[in-house]
């Protein structure tokens, strides 16, 4: 038996199929992935985000202490906002790629993917500057994250938030919703507007229950990991361990954007300096043109049927319908198709924009 | 859990429907449930010969890739090419959505299989 999130009885009365995922035993899904993606991308999904890890991070020299480790800049960020990183060793392989939520730089909150949580903890500790503290929080709370177009209504009508006070990666402190004390972030990994929810695990099947029973009229499902992540996959959003790895830099992932090169001196930076120069790889898109799904470590070759590359994450898109895919190839490579091997058969397959809900 | 009589089930969770010389092979209710929302089929070949329980159909749900195989031997007549565009088929009707006609196979061979209630037993066994 792994180890449990405070909604694990409530996973159970919804029928949840459960899978070990990060030494958790979580629902992959309730009444099937297509129709809990299909609920995420037009109304609501809920999903019990529990397992991710929490961190707190507090000293007078906190903020500066997760700017050195992480290669985005915290610089810019206020209290009240939270701001996506990847967190790099020195040759600029990803550690993790985490969430800074900022209550002052004094006090910070760290959320880090569960599978990577004891080794993010190791390697923020082993980098503690004077007069800082790392605590884990995560089994003191509940997280659930509230995604979908109409997820704004469905909090709203909850609690006493406007919108103007909490924009696209901001968060509110000591949001009261049925009573109970939350943070809620305006974050997501769906691609979908949404919030994310943390509050004491005490409470966790009360809201659960509620926002299920308040979101029934906008069309709520409760959703498993399974579409946690053909959505984020779909939206183009990395995940660790695939599109990321101790061997995957940031930048060969396409998440330029969130390397700082030009702001404050962070661990990796030299390396991904040097590699900006001489990139070696790059993450595409791709559209299988023949049958067939190519999945996570499916081989990619060269129309001369030379190995380039592997798939990174491909699926058959729920919202696209078209059989597609993420795969690290050399950062050379110009030809517009590729071909995947998958079991004995060698796909044709169309390099495209891996923004794929945007084109 | 839906079990119809009179079909022949295997541990892999297919069954075997003889009519005549041919047979009609799927996947059980148990199967489908067990993979969720299907979204691919890769047919075998016609006129394709397997050996028993050589892999001869691929199904594939949203998550993961399952293999398919034949209890017993025999060759392939007939797929079922509704499945290319309809592979969810599968998950609505899985004893009406067959993958494969076969024929030239051992009768003495579908005696090793299990009967509707032995399978039934198996399942619950599984639980």
């Amino acid at each position: 038996m792994g180890k449990r999130t405070c909604l694990y009885d409530m996973h159970i009365q919804y029928n949840a199929k459960i899978v070990d995922f990060a030494g958790f035993d979580m629902p992959i899904q309730y009444e099937g992935i297509m129709d809990e993606h299909a609920a995420t991308r037009n109304a609501i999904g809920l999903f019990d985000v529990s397992h991710m890890g929490k961190f707190e991070l507090k000293g007078e020299e906190a903020k500066s202490c997760i700017n050195y480790l992480v290669t985005n800049d915290l610089t810019a960020l206020v209290d009240g906002q939270a701001m996506y990183a990847p967190m790099c060793y020195e040759d600029g392989g990803t550690v993790d790629d985490i969430l800074v939520y900022q209550h002052a730089p004094n006090n910070l909150l760290l959320v880090v993917n569960a599978g990577n949580k004891d080794k993010d903890y190791k390697w923020i500790e082993s980098h503690l500057l004077p007069g800082v503290d790392l605590k884990d929080i995560t089994n003191e709370l509940c997280q659930l994250a509230v995604q979908g177009p109409k997820s704004v209504a469905l909090i709203l009508s909850l609690t006493n938030i406007s919108l103007g006070t909490l924009k696209y990666y901001h968060f509110l402190d000591q949001v009261v919703l049925a009573d109970v004390p939350m943070l809620i972030s305006r974050t997501g990994y769906t691609g979908e507007d949404g919030f994310e929810l943390y509050f004491d695990k005490k409470d966790a099947q009360k809201i659960w229950t509620l926002l299920l029973e308040e979101g029934s009229s906008y069309g709520i499902k409760p959703c498993g990991l399974g579409a946690r992540d053909t959505l984020r996959f779909e939206a183009g959003m990395p995940l660790y361990g695939n599109e990321l790895s101790e061997t995957i830099n940031p930048l060969e992932a396409g998440l330029g954007y969130f390397v700082k090169l030009d702001g404050e001196d962070f661990i990796g930076k030299s390396s991904l300096l040097e590699y900006k120069v001489q990139p070696k790889r790059k993450l595409v898109g791709f559209e299988l043109m023949d049958k067939g799904i190519a999945r996570h470590g499916a081989q990619v070759l060269n129309p001369d049927e030379e190995r380039i590359g592997a798939v990174t994450t491909g699926y058959i898109s729920p919202t696209l319908g078209k059989s597609i895919g993420l795969a690290l190839i050399p950062y050379a490579y110009d030809k517009d198709n590729i071909l995947v091997q998958v079991r004995k058969n060698r796909l044709e397959a169309k390099i495209i924009n891996k923004k794929f809900l945007k084109q | 859990m839906k079990i119809v009589k009179g079909l022949y089930y295997s541990k892999d969770h297919e069954w075997i429907k003889i009519e005549g010389n041919r047979g009609y092979i799927g996947i059980t209710d148990y199967a489908q449930e067990a993979m969720g929302d299907i979204v691919f089929v890769e047919l075998p070949d016609v006129d394709e010969s397997f050996a028993a329980e050589d892999n001869f159909a691929v199904v594939e749900s949203v998550k993961a890739a399952a293999d398919i195989y034949l209890p017993i031997g025999a060759t392939i007549v007939e797929v079922n090419n509704k499945l290319e565009d309809e592979p969810e088929l599968l998950n609505k009707a899985p004893f009406d959505a067959y993958i494969a006609i076969i024929e030239d196979f051992e009768t003495d061979e579908l005696e090793t299989l299990m009967d509707a209630d032995a399978y039934e037993a198996y399942c619950n066994s599984l639980e």
